[in-house]
């Protein structure tokens, strides 16, 4: 189990001048252009954006998907040619295989990697353990609600002890009850393994309550637009999501979203946003939020 | 609070249930009956039902009937049922069995091991497909009655010819359904995969072939079909054994109720590869058992 109980941080994520265009028939759709992100070691990042933004699009480049059209991709100083089992990765669509049990799901990338079976199944309920499934591995997928599956997602993409953990809106399909306790679930593992995180999400209190720091896009193409600091403490409370501070982080974001949204819909831009709060765009100074 | 939110996340709330005698055999008899009532409904139907038909047969046939078709030498179930018992003591019948058994037998395990294989194989290599396909596409709708001339010139034994018209007519059936079962493969399926450090072998084994496996034993279910239909065919036109050579055998001997009773084997023995390889499929594909 060395693997989940390293101290060190690790996992420094850099997307540098990182642009990406689909080839389809009417010729190339830009998708992402001229962004630049980054993950510290041990960061938990979120990235939010309306809907066909290109926040996938960026996600699956840094998990090694899709290769980048312009830019270089890299983790820990290491260039991403193709997936790995280094960047966790968890879909939106639970993805588990039907065919393995809960058990077998979370065991697969240790037997990828040639762990002994006895060894791997130790492992398995230890970290079934930590997220409260013991009691489910030897169920089938088909048989869990939406969140026990996900749940197995993401314990199954940290078995392997991956350097970076990434989440294309995970709790998308989630009731609120749900997302509520995953999201805790994804704190606590979080800190637990001290790995980095990045998050892709379309909920603002999600992306707050969860995040250190939040990038959001603009519509497509998609860019960066603004990336704002989270300085909310740990550990973080739901009754948090109440206070003054997480209230004007959120407003902030949401008339920035909601600029992009009416981009996006090809509506007028509304210029309301930003009441009350220093926010400033990407590439310049970041002021203290509140 | 994430720690307990964890567990109580994990398991179900404990049911404090009274301590309570075992069961009286009663009871535990109207439960069962109440869980499977809809299964002994239809069992009850069926069985009413057959013996319906059983009656009308002996009714149709006891009277002669003539009305557009002619029952008048259209032996009696009772008839049948003679035949029937003068047949299992008879050495030549069972022998027309047991041939009639192994030419399926290796027919059907030749055009599945070929079968399956190459349907995964064409289904994960774009060239293997495109040079196969259309040999394969234009072969398919021959049926496989249509190659006994064909087979009798290919194969040095009548034996021979008739095994390679069973596999041929099960032979296709199979290869299609694999095939669907390839290009129907969740890509999401096979990214989590990847990014959990699976390679190309493991990635055709652990997720191309078990999420083909429903397609397959659609496949192999339709293949054991056709095989029969092409096997009676094969032995009707060709046979010196078989239970389509007994029933054709019996037409020009002028044994009216061999007739029946070597139909009646056939639909039997047909009915019963289909139960074995549902069976089969119930075995190897648990996680869809319901
Ligand atoms: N395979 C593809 N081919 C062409 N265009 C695509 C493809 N995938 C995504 N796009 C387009 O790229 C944009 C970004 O998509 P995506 O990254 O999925 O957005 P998001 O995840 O933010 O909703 C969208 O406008 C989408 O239509
Ligand atoms: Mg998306």
């Amino acid at each position: 189990m060395s693997e989940v109980s390293v101290n060190t941080p690790k996992g420094h994520v850099e997307v540098k001048n990182f642009s990406l265009a689909y080839e389809t028939i009417e010729g190339a759709v830009q998708a992402v252009t001229d962004t630049q992100i980054h993950v510290k070691p041990g960061e938990f990042v979120s990235i939010v954006g309306p809907s066909g933004c290109g926040k996938s699009t960026l996600l699956n480049a840094v998990a090694g998907f899709l290769k980048p059209t312009t830019g270089i991709v890299t983790v820990d100083g290491e260039r991403v040619n193709g997936p790995s089992a280094e960047r966790g990765m968890v879909f939106q669509q639970y993805s588990l295989f039907p065919w393995k049990t809960v058990r077998e799901n979370v065991e697969f990338g240790l037997k990828m990697r040639g762990m002994p079976r006895s060894q791997r199944e130790r492992a398995a309920r230890t970290l079934l353990g930590l997220a409260g499934l013991e009691a489910f591995e030897k169920h089938y997928p088909e048989r869990l609600s939406g969140g026990m599956k996900q749940r197995v997602g993401i314990v199954r993409a940290l078995a392997t002890g991956p350097k970076v953990l990434l989440l294309d809106e995970p709790f998308g399909a989630l009731d609120a009850q749900t997302r509520v306790i995953m999201q805790q679930i994804l704190t606590n593992m979080w800190q637990r393994l001290k790995i980095s995180v990045l998050f892709v999400t379309h909920d603002i209190d999600e992306a707050i309550f969860l995040s250190d720091r939040v990038y959001c896009m603009t519509a497509r193409p998609g860019s960066i637009k603004a990336e704002i600091p989270i300085p909310l403490e740990r550990p973080r409370q739901q009754s948090m999501m109440m206070s003054s501070e997480f209230l004007a982080l959120r407003r902030g974001l949401m008339s920035l979203i909601r600029e992009e949204s009416l981009k996006a819909m090809g509506g007028e831009i509304s210029d309301m946003g930003l009441q009350g709060l220093n926010i400033e765009l990407h590439g310049h100074s970041l002021a203290d939020v509140i | 609070m994430p720690a307990t939110a964890l567990a109580e996340a994990g398991s179900a709330p404990a049911v404090v249930t009274p301590p309570t005698a075992p069961p009286s055999f009663g009871t535990l008899a109207l439960r069962w009956y109440r869980l499977n009532r809809a299964g002994l409904r239809a069992t009850a139907i069926g069985v009413i039902s057959l013996l319906a038909f059983l009656l009308v047969w002996h009714l149709l046939t006891t009277y002669r009937v003539v009305f557009l078709v002619r029952f008048t030498n259209v032996p009696s179930p009772l008839a049948v049922y003679a035949s029937f018992s003068k047949a299992i003591h008879d050495p030549k019948f069972l022998m027309h069995i047991l041939l009639s058994c192994r030419r399926i037998f290796i027919g059907f395990s030749l055009a599945a091991i070929v079968g399956v294989p190459l349907g995964l194989i064409m289904g994960r290599f774009k060239l293997v497909h495109e040079i196969i396909f259309p040999v394969a596409e234009v072969l398919r709708p021959i049926p496989a009655i249509a190659w006994v001339p064909m087979a009798i010139m290919l194969w040095p034994t009548n034996e021979q010819s008739i095994v390679f018209i069973t596999f041929l007519g099960s032979f296709f059936p199979i290869l299609v359904n694999t095939l669907h079962g390839m290009s129907l493969v969740d890509p999401v399926l096979v990214r989590a995969a990847q990014c959990l450090g699976a390679r190309e072998r493991s990635i055709f084994r652990e997720v191309y072939f078990p999420a083909s496996l429903p397609h397959i034993f659609t496949g192999l279910t339709v293949g054991m079909g056709v095989a029969w239909v092409s096997l009676i065919a094969a032995e009707m036109i060709s046979g010196q054994y078989g239970i389509g050579y007994f029933t054709w055998e019996a037409y020009s001997l002028v044994q009216y109720a061999d007739i029946a009773l070597g139909m009646i084997a056939i639909g039997v023995l047909g009915l019963g590869s289909s139960v074995l390889i549902r069976g089969a499929g119930r075995l190897v594909m648990p996680w869809s058992a319901k």
